[in-house]
C-alpha cells in the first residue's frame, strides 16, 4: 500500500511539472500580454509607458525564460505575485481555495446523498413511477444550464421570496454562523444540483446491475431482508463505478464553481482563476490551475484506495 | 383588540419604513486590481477612491475644475503659473489643516513624494503624462509646493491624487528592483491602513474580490457624511447584479462604466418605473469605427463619406438605446466646451451614398454588390469584441444598412483579448474595427491620430493610431495645443482638429456614451457627471 501511494505521487509530481508547462505555454500563446489588457481602452498611455510596464513585469523576456524563473521560484515556495490583485499569488489564493472548498465540499456531499437516495430509489422498480420521476429530475439537473438554474433561485428565493440573500458570504455588521449559512443556501443547492443528475444516473445505473447478480440473488433465496440486500450486499459492489465517476468529477466542480461563483459573487478559486486568465495574470492561473489538477490527482488517489476498501479482491 | 394590534403594526410598520438608511450598498460588476491611485487605469477604482482618496482638483459635474485638497486653481491669470525659460512653474496651495486617515498632515510634502514617484520609470505608474514633465519640486513649506515644468503643458492645473510621502516613502526607498515598489506598497499589502485615504471614508474590510467596506474617516474636516457605512459589492454578471438590485441586496448599482448597461436598465425602467430612481447621464464613452487607411477600398475618402452617409444612426440611438445618446460627428463630445458644431456632417442618405461609391467607380454587380473597374468586390471586413451584445447588434444593423446601397460587410468579431492585444495592437485588421473608449476632459487626441502614434515593429507596436492617420496639419494642430496654457487660445485648434478628423474620416464617428444610474428613490444628493471623475468625490453631500 505505502509503495502504491509513493508511486501514485510521483506519477503526480511529474504530471503537475508537465502541466505547469503546458499551461504556461498556452497562456503565453493567447494573444495581448497583462499591459495591454492593464491600458486596454486608455488612449493615453504612452508607448515609452508600456515598454516600461513590459519591463517591469518582466513581460520583456522570453517566454520558456519567464517559465524557468517561476519554476525555480516556485520550488522554493515562491509562486510570484498576482498583477490582476496585486499581492502574492498564496495570499490571493487561500481565502478563495476556504471559500471554494466550503461550496465544494458542502455540495459535493449533498449531491452524493441526494444521489444515493434517488439513485437507489429507482433502481429498486425500474421502469416504475419513481423511476420516472427520478429520472426526469436526474435529466432536468444534467440539461439545466447552472447560470440559469442559479439566476432562477436568486430571482426565487431573494427576488420573490426574500428567503435567503442574493450574493456574498456575510452581511456586513453580521457575520454570524446562521447568517453565513444562509449565504450558502443558494449556491450550495445549486451546485450540488446540477451535479446530483449525474451522479443519480450513474448510481441507479450501477444498482440495477448490480441488484441482478447472483449473490444478491442468492441473498434474497437465503431470506435476507430488502434492506440488508440493498444496503449491505448492492449498494457497496454499486459504489465501485461510482465512486470513480465521483472522484473524477471532484475536479470539474472548480469549473461548475466558476459560475456559482460569478453569480453569487462569492469570491472563490472558480471565479479567481477564470478572472486570471482573462486578465493575463500569468502567476495567478497557473498555480490556480496546478491546484485544481492536484486535486484531481489526488481524488483519483483517493478513490482508488477506496476500491480497495470497497472490494477486498482489488490488489493495490 | 382586533383594531390595537392592527394599530400596533401600523405603527410598527412606519417605524420601520422611516427608519434611517445608516449603511448604502453599492452593486457594481467588477473588483479593483489594486487601492494604489497610480497604478492601473480602472473607472471601478477610482469610482471607490472617490469616497476614501481625493484628487487635488477635479472637474465638477459643471465640468469646471475645481479645488478639492487646494486653496485655488493655479492660473496664468492668477499668478499660480508662471513661464520660467522653455517651461513653466506651478505653485499650489494646500488647505491648512488637512490630514491623511491617521491624522498625519497632508500637503506639500505628499506633492514631492508623489512627483518623485511618479517620476521614477520603474516606479509602475500607468499615467506619467503630468509627472514626467516635471523636471524639480520646490516645497516652499507645509502646505506650498511649486512645480517645475520642462515645457508648457496645457494640463498643468490639473493633480490627481497624492501618495502619504509618511507611509509609503520608506517603502519606495526600500524598493531595489523595478516593480518592487509596486509589490510592496501599503495600498496593497494593508489597503485598510487609514493613513492611506484623505477623503470622507476610509477602506476598513476588503473582501478580496467580493466586497469592500467604508466607513467614516474621522480625520475628514469637510462635511460630515450621512451615510456611516458604505458597502461595495461586486457582482460579475450583471443579470445576477440586476437580481441582487431587484432583491433589496444592493441599494444602488452606478452608471459610470462599473454598472448595468444602458439597455438593461432601459428595460429595468420599463418593468419597475416607481421602484427606483433612474438617471441617464451623457458621458465620454466614443463609440466609433477605426478603418484600415492601407486597405484601397477604404484609402478613397469618397467610399468612407459613403459608408458613413449609409448609416441611419439617429434611428439606431432611438431604437437601440432609447434615444439617450449624443450622435457623434467627431471625436469631441458636444458637452465639451472644445466642442465645435462647425464640421462636416454625414446625414443619413442612401442615395446621397449610392451617387458617391459611383463617382468612385463602383458600378453594382448582377448580385447587387458593387465592383469597380477591375472586377473587384466592394467587400469589407468588419470586426468588433465579442460579448458586447448592444454591439453587436448594431454591427448586424449596419451590415444590412451598407447592403442597400451595394456595400458587403463581412463580420469577423474576437473575443477582446485578441482584438486588442492582437488585431488592433499589429494593425492586422483588414478593414473596420468597431469599439469604444473612455476619455477624460480635454484629453489630447495625440495617442490616436498624431501620426507618431501609429504602431509599427520599431515603437515596439505602442501607440493607438490604429487607422495610419497621417495629417501634417493635426500633428501641429495637437502640438500647438497641448502648448497653449489659455483655454480661450486652444479652442480654435480644437476645432480644427474636429474639422480635420469630419473631413477626412480616418475614423467613423457613430455615437458618445451614456451613463445609467439606478438608485433607490430615498437617496438624495448624487449628481452624475458625465466625465471621467467619479460621483463618489462629492460622496459627503449624499443623503437620504
Amino acid at each position: 500500500m505505502t509503495r502504491f501511494i509513493l508511486r501514485r505521487v510521483g506519477q503526480a509530481l511529474i504530471v503537475l511539472l508537465v502541466m505547469s508547462f503546458v499551461i504556461y505555454s498556452l497562456i503565453g500563446l493567447m494573444p495581448g500580454d497583462p499591459i495591454d489588457v492593464m491600458i486596454a481602452s486608455n488612449p493615453g498611455a504612452t508607448p515609452e509607458v508600456v515598454a516600461h510596464l513590459r519591463a517591469i513585469y518582466g513581460l520583456d523576456q522570453p517566454i520558456m525564460l519567464r517559465y524557468w524563473y517561476w519554476l525555480v521560484a516556485a520550488l522554493q515556495g515562491d509562486f510570484g505575485f498576482s498583477r490582476t490583485h496585486s499581492q502574492p499569488v498564496l495570499e490571493v489564493l487561500g481565502p478563495a481555495l476556504l471559500q471554494t472548498c466550503k461550496l465544494m465540499f458542502a455540495s459535493f456531499i449533498l449531491s452524493v446523498l441526494l444521489a444515493f437516495a434517488l439513485g437507489v430509489a429507482a433502481a429498486l422498480k425500474p421502469g416504475g413511477i419513481i423511476d420516472n420521476i427520478v429520472s426526469l429530475f436526474a435529466f432536468a439537473g444534467i440539461s439545466v444550464p447552472v447560470f440559469w438554474l442559479a439566476l432562477v433561485m436568486i430571482l426565487v428565493f431573494a427576488v420573490q421570496l426574500h428567503w435567503f440573500p442574493a450574493s456574498g458570504i456575510s452581511t456586513v455588521g453580521d457575520g454570524g454562523f446562521n447568517d453565513y449559512l444562509r449565504h450558502l443556501v443558494m449556491p450550495v443547492t445549486t451546485l450540488a444540483l446540477a451535479n446530483t443528475g449525474h451522479f443519480t444516473r450513474f448510481v441507479r445505473a450501477a444498482m440495477i446491475e448490480t441488484l441482478r447478480m447472483d449473490h444478491v440473488r442468492t441473498a434474497r433465496a437465503k431470506g435476507a431482508g430488502e434492506g440488508r440486500i440493498v444496503m449491505i450486499h448492492a449498494l457497496r459492489n454499486a459504489m465501485i463505478p461510482v465512486v470513480t465517476v465521483m472522484a473524477l468529477s471532484f475536479g470539474s466542480l472548480f469549473s461548475g464553481a466558476l459560475i456559482t461563483e460569478t453569480m453569487f459573487a462569492q469570491p472563490g478559486m472558480g471565479k479567481m482563476i477564470y478572472d486570471a486568465i482573462l486578465g493575463n495574470d500569468f502567476n495567478l492561473a497557473l498555480t490556480g490551475l496546478l491546484f485544481a489538477t492536484l486535486v484531481t490527482l489526488l481524488s483519483n488517489l483517493v478513490a482508488d484506495l477506496a476500491y480497495g476498501w470497497l472490494d477486498p479482491r482489488i490488489s493495490l | 383588540m382586533i383594531r390595537a394590534v392592527a394599530l400596533w403594526l401600523a405603527l410598527l410598520c412606519g417605524a420601520v419604513a422611516a427608519q434611517p438608511h445608516k449603511t448604502l450598498t453599492i452593486g457594481v460588476s467588477s473588483y479593483p486590481s489594486t487601492l494604489q491611485p497610480a497604478i492601473d487605469p480602472d473607472a471601478i477604482k477610482f469610482y471607490i477612491l472617490g469616497f476614501a482618496d481625493r484628487p487635488v482638483v477635479a472637474f465638477d459635474p459643471d465640468r469646471k475644475l475645481v479645488c478639492l485638497l487646494c486653496t485655488e486653481i493655479p492660473s496664468i491669470a492668477n499668478g499660480g503659473a508662471v513661464m520660467e525659460g522653455t517651461g513653466m512653474a506651478v505653485t499650489w496651495h494646500f488647505k491648512p489643516g488637512l490630514t491623511w486617515g491617521d491624522g498625519a498632515p497632508l500637503g506639500a510634502a505628499d506633492l514631492a513624494f508623489t512627483a518623485r514617484v511618479g517620476r521614477d520609470p520603474n516606479s509602475g505608474f500607468t499615467n506619467t503624462q503630468t509627472w514626467t514633465r516635471i523636471s524639480r519640486v520646490d516645497v516652499v513649506d507645509p502646505q506650498t509646493a511649486v512645480l517645475h515644468y520642462t515645457e508648457p503643458f496645457y494640463q498643468f492645473d490639473e493633480l490627481a491624487e497624492l501618495l502619504p510621502a509618511h507611509l509609503e516613502q520608506p517603502v519606495f526607498d526600500a524598493a531595489r528592483n523595478p516593480g518592487d515598489y509596486m509589490q510592496r506598497s501599503i495600498y496593497n499589502r494593508e489597503p485598510t491602513n487609514p493613513g492611506l485615504y484623505n477623503g470622507p471614508y476610509r477602506i476598513a474590510n476588503v473582501q478580496q474580490g467580493g466586497q469592500l467596506v467604508l466607513e467614516r474617516n474621522e480625520h475628514w474636516s469637510g462635511d460630515r457624511p450621512y451615510f456611516d457605512r458604505i458597502v461595495i459589492k461586486a457582482i460579475a454578471n450583471t443579470a445576477a447584479l440586476q437580481a441582487n438590485l431587484q432583491s433589496g441586496d444592493v441599494d444602488m448599482v452606478p452608471g459610470e462604466g462599473v454598472g448595468l448597461t444602458l439597455d438593461q436598465v432601459l428595460v429595468l425602467q420599463k418593468q419597475e418605473p416607481t421602484r427606483f430612481a433612474y438617471a441617464y447621464k451623457p458621458n465620454l464613452a466614443y463609440t466609433h469605427i477605426d478603418l484600415q487607411l492601407d486597405n484601397p477600398i477604404l484609402a478613397d475618402i469618397r467610399v468612407r463619406r459613403a459608408l458613413l452617409m449609409a448609416i441611419d444612426r439617429r434611428s439606431m440611438v432611438d431604437r437601440l438605446m432609447g434615444g439617450r445618446v449624443p450622435i457623434a460627428n467627431s471625436f469631441v463630445n458636444p458637452q465639451e466646451p472644445q466642442y465645435t458644431g462647425d464640421v462636416r456632417t454625414y446625414q443619413y442618405d442612401p442615395a446621397a451614398a449610392r451617387a458617391l461609391l459611383a463617382e468612385a467607380g463602383w458600378k453594382p454587380g448582377d448580385d447587387g454588390v458593387l465592383r469597380n473597374a477591375a472586377g473587384q468586390r466592394l467587400s469589407i471586413v468588419f470586426s468588433t469584441s465579442t460579448g458586447v451584445r448592444a454591439r453587436e447588434l448594431l454591427q448586424q444593423v449596419m451590415q444590412s444598412q451598407w447592403r442597400t446601397i451595394g456595400v458587403e460587410t463581412i463580420i469577423k468579431n474576437e473575443p477582446p483579448r485578441t482584438l486588442f492585444g492582437e488585431t488592433l495592437k499589429h494593425r492586422s485588421f483588414q478593414g473596420m474595427a468597431m469599439f469604444g473608449w473612455l476619455s477624460s476632459v480635454e484629453s489630447s487626441p495625440r495617442q490616436t491620430l498624431s501620426s507618431g502614434q501609429i504602431p509599427t515593429a520599431a515603437n515596439n507596436w505602442g501607440g493607438t493610431n490604429y487607422t495610419d492617420f497621417r495629417n501634417p496639419k493635426m500633428d501641429a494642430d495637437i502640438d500647438a495645443m497641448e502648448r497653449e496654457l489659455e483655454p480661450a487660445k486652444r479652442i480654435p485648434l480644437w476645432a480644427d482638429m474636429q474639422r480635420i478628423y469630419a473631413d477626412e474620416l480616418p475614423v467613423l464617428p457613430l455615437f458618445f456614451g451614456s451613463e445609467a444610474h439606478v438608485w433607490p428613490t430615498w437617496l438624495k444628493g448624487v449628481v452624475p457627471t458625465g466625465h471621467n471623475q467619479p460621483t463618489t468625490l462629492w460622496a459627503e453631500h449624499w443623503h437620504e
